[in-house]
């Protein structure tokens, strides 16, 4: 998990209960708070380009990579970095630009776009409700 | 030519202006809004303001036309390095340089198919190994995509090589001499050349051959 910020630090979680053998990455110690006291996985301090620090997380034996820190930019290179230098099967990276996550996504990284989502959420919703609440005259 | 420079600090103004001066057609994207506002005082029309990562922002600039040349020199590496990949991959941009500011982030650039890169501090860290040759061969220019240096190596008073004949010299595959500076003056080696103590020979070496080339001229 490269990045544990509230989106990162959930899904470590969520994996970790369901068996998987997780190791977080950040640069600020306070991140290790938010696995809360139970955490039993891994955690290293330090960012994400630094092959050093990925090496430290075991991104050489990794299955899968999420990465999610709060730079589309960075997130848009460490994935890269994972999938090409690192060969890990599994990468998904977090791009909140809907024109880069596009961008990206067609060249075989696997994006994910919450922007993209909320928009899609939020058009869905008022179209749903559009039906069912008053009809224009 | 035209031209798209990513950023607009120090590098980008200062390549900008000299690009107009020599008569190119520029485009310079900054995204601060007070350094946006200076430049575009003095320099006009040609600075946009924008994010140069945003897809938008490059087309706005004209990267679908594509531009011959894009600089990607903000202070930041990712951001270079997903400037120069929308450009090369995505509109096929002829020829993108990168500046790379932490040069532990040039492998990832290489990785990802961004040969041509400007670090200023292997620059800075090349020109301080000239001063300090202690290891004999100094690296003064790197062509990454041929895979080879041009390097520079000063004949000891007691190197193998000092008194022979270029022709006689038996070099590793992948090396050829280049030149010879001594007095004040180059000249291009030539198989009857006599290499002397004192001497500053140029060469063109493959990354592999080096450390074999300066076994060859320096001794081990």
């Amino acid at each position: 998990m490269i990045g544990c910020g509230r989106v990162g630090s959930a899904v470590a979680k969520a994996l970790a209960a369901e068996g998987w053998d997780v190791t977080a990455v950040d640069e600020s110690a306070d991140a290790l708070q938010r696995l809360g006291p139970g955490w039993r996985g891994g955690f290293v301090l330090g960012h994400g380009m630094d092959t050093t620090v990925l090496e430290r997380a075991g991104v050489a034996e990794a299955d899968a990579a999420v990465v999610s820190t709060d730079g589309d930019n960075t997130n848009i290179v460490i994935g890269q970095v994972l999938q090409r230098r690192y060969g890990i099967g599994t990468v998904v990276v977090r791009v909140l630009d809907p024109a880069r996550a596009r961008f990206y996504g067609e060249r075989g990284l696997s994006t994910v776009c919450p922007t993209q989502t909320a928009i899609s959420v939020l058009l869905d919703t008022v179209r749903a409700g559009a039906g069912t609440a008053r009809t224009p005259a | 030519m035209y031209v798209i420079v990513a950023g607009g600090g120090k590098v980008g103004a200062n390549v900008t202006r000299t690009l107009l001066e020599l008569g190119h057609e520029v485009t310079l994207i900054e995204q601060r809004p007070g350094r946006f506002a200076r430049l575009e005082e003095e320099l006009g029309p040609v600075v946009l303001r924008g994010d140069a990562t945003e897809i938008s922002t490059l087309e706005r600039a004209g990267i679908a036309r594509p531009p011959d040349l894009l600089l990607a020199v903000t202070g930041d590496d990712e951001d270079n390095l997903v400037i120069s990949q929308l450009g090369k991959e995505g509109y096929g941009v002829p020829k993108a340089i990168a500046r790379v500011n932490d040069p532990r982030n040039q492998q990832h650039f290489e990785l990802l198919g961004i040969t041509q890169t400007v670090c200023a501090t292997t620059s800075i860290l090349g020109l301080v190994e000239h001063e300090v040759p202690e290891h004999g061969l100094v690296r003064l220019l790197e062509l990454q995509r041929e895979g080879l240096q041009i390097v520079e190596v000063q004949i000891e008073k007691y190197a193998p090589v000092a008194g022979a004949r270029a022709g006689g010299v038996s070099l590793p595959k992948g090396a050829r001499l280049i030149s010879v500076f001594r007095h004040g003056r180059s000249e291009l080696v030539e198989p009857q050349t006599v290499l002397r103590p004192g001497d500053q020979v140029l060469a063109i070496v493959s990354a592999e051959s080096a450390p074999a080339l300066r076994r060859a001229l320096l001794g081990s």
